[in-house]
């Protein structure tokens, strides 16, 4: 009896995980890629259709726009926020005082919605009120049609997810920084190392699987962007801030389209697993 | 670089980060239309906008569901997270490897491709406009799993033996014995888990439809998209304010917590 119960036990424990990985996971994923090969509202009967949502995604403009336009925000976003978040690093790890109340000022969009983010930021972005443009014409510039304008639309979305996320970064790459000893950059002096040489080689090497990590974590979340463009734009000017998410959610919960909502689904996550093993092998390499 | 010139450089950095907050702050108590030319200084304090929107979405009790969502994921989590990671680190059975393999592999399962069947579940089970919907999905995660696993694995099997002598059962093991000596796993796995549920929005506005139901951020969201703020800015603001003022008093609590728990996940991921 006590045998048993020992044999037992440790299935137990674990059989609350268990039932949720079954019902949560295993059975959506099998049951996404079979409804891939459906048409289905959901109310009617289910409709086998074979290949045809698979065809109708390589000829959907709208899919291929995503896949665009995912690609331009993390062009801006990820180069943007390593770049800030070193430099505010950078100047936060020279022993300052009021280090302490810095970090928690970069840190704070971080643990705010991206609801309360994204309200804040498409009232900066206003045309004419907007505090960005008020302060833009007051130094004698002109207007920027943020959020107006098809071709500049996704590049804002992209300031203020750099914006809202950076704070994160800087205080990992903080950690990153502090491992690196005084002595290696007195060392350096005295054998002539410039700046960029230090830099080069001794902070890099310090901070690149910081920079890796951004890499990989903004790419799933650029897919993953949702709620900014769901506020602010709804997709719009011309679906130029279509994103991945917000296709995915408008063709099931627009159009009731399950079978190519899910098939969108699919391919995105596939999109996502393929990219970052692609980024992590380079990573391996330059390591 | 000179100090003085670190100083200006950060400061005006800190100033970009607080500022858009303190004119939301200002913005939602001041009379709609002088808010396109506030600068620094408030204009004519008025209420106006939080009595409006109180009348019109009802926030209060939003709150008071978002509070138990997050609340009951956040307790599910921690209490499933802890029973899956002790036997994970402490126990031998037959499927463990393979066990902690899945829980990886799900980690880096993207949520694209099972959102859907969730949401068609949810239909099944007739749980949709429940706040099951919200809770039962979320009373797991493989993070916070493997996050236990690792805290428990730095504590002496010793202590399990002797517990054990003494007739302990596996679940006092866990949560009597062991919980107190992670205390640092805790605080940050129920952060981020109460964290993450507070601010989702993407699965309520997928799950829920009924206004008395829905969670803070959903029904702020739907009031700035929708048209019932009719385009006041004030009355958005307010709502935003209110969705956001939880946190910024959390935060400003608990704000080395916040930081640390943060980078923590960070780095192991």
């Amino acid at each position: 009896m006590t045998n048993l119960r020992k044999l037992l036990q440790p299935y137990l424990l674990v059989s609350p995980y268990l039932l949720h990985l079954a019902l949560f996971v295993v059975f959506p994923v099998v049951f996404s890629i079979a409804l891939t090969f459906h048409r289905w509202n959901i109310i009617a009967p289910m409709e086998f259709t074979g290949l045809d949502n698979y065809i109708h995604l390589f000829q959907d403009r709208l899919f291929w726009k995503a896949i665009l336009n995912t690609s331009q925000f993390l062009l801006i976003h990820i180069p943007l926020q390593v770049a800030v978040a070193l430099a505010l690093a950078y100047l936060l790890n020279e022993g300052l005082r009021a280090k302490g109340f810095f970090r928690a000022a970069f840190f704070m969009p971080v643990v705010i919605s991206g609801v309360v983010v994204t309200i804040i930021w498409q009232q900066l972005f206003g045309l004419d009120t907007g505090l960005l443009n008020r302060l833009l014409t007051s130094f004698g510039f002109g207007r920027v049609e943020w959020l107006s304008n098809p071709s500049v639309a996704i590049f804002s979305i992209a300031i203020m997810a750099t914006w809202k996320n950076v704070g994160l970064y800087v205080i990992l790459f903080l950690v990153g920084l502090q491992t690196v000893p005084r002595s290696y950059y007195e060392a350096a002096e005295v054998e002539g190392a410039n700046s960029w040489q230090q830099f080069r080689y001794i902070t890099l090497p310090a901070i690149n699987p910081t920079i890796f990590m951004v890499v990989i974590l903004s790419t799933i979340g650029g897919f993953s962007l949702f709620i900014e463009p769901y506020i602010m734009t709804d997709g719009g000017p011309l679906n130029s801030t279509l994103s991945a998410m917000l296709y995915i959610y408008k063709q099931a919960f627009g159009y009731y389209h399950m079978g190519y909502s899910a098939t969108l689904g699919l391919f995105f996550a596939m999109l996502i697993m393929v990219v970052v093993a692609l980024q992590k092998r380079f990573i391996e390499k330059e390591e | 670089m000179s100090k003085p010139i670190k100083y200006i450089l950060l400061t005006l950095a800190a100033l970009s980060f607080l500022y858009p907050f303190y004119w939301m702050i200002v913005a939602s108590l001041t009379p709609e239309a002088q808010i396109g030319e506030l600068g620094i200084l408030p204009k004519g304090l008025t209420f106006d906008n939080y009595t409006q929107m109180f009348a019109k979405i009802p926030i209060g009790r939003s709150l008071l569901n978002s509070a138990l969502v997050a609340g009951l994921s956040t307790l599910g989590v921690l209490v499933f997270g802890a029973m899956t990671g002790y036997a994970l680190a402490k126990l031998r059975f037959k499927g463990r490897n393979g066990l902690f393999f899945v829980i990886i592999f799900t980690m880096t399962l993207p949520f694209q491709i099972t959102l859907i069947p969730n949401y068609i579940l949810m239909v099944k089970f007739q749980w949709v406009d429940t706040l099951a919907a919200l809770v039962v999905p979320a009373l797991n995660s493989a993070f916070a799993i493997l996050m236990f696993r690792q805290a428990f694995q730095t504590i002496p099997n010793d202590l399990v033996d002797a517990a054990r002598m003494d007739g302990c059962g596996e679940l006092r093991i866990v949560f009597q014995i062991l919980c107190p000596n992670i205390l640092p796993t805790i605080i940050t796995v129920a952060i981020l888990t109460f964290m993450n549920a507070w601010n989702d929005v993407l699965w309520p506005l997928i799950v829920i439809r009924e206004e008395r139901l829905m969670t803070m951020p959903q029904l702020v969201t739907l009031f700035a998209v929708g048209g019932r703020a009719e385009a006041q800015l004030g009355v958005k603001l307010a709502a935003a304010v209110l969705l956001a003022l939880p946190v910024i008093v959390a935060y400003a609590i608990f704000q080395r917590h916040f930081i640390q728990s943060m980078a923590s996940s960070g780095l192991k991921s």
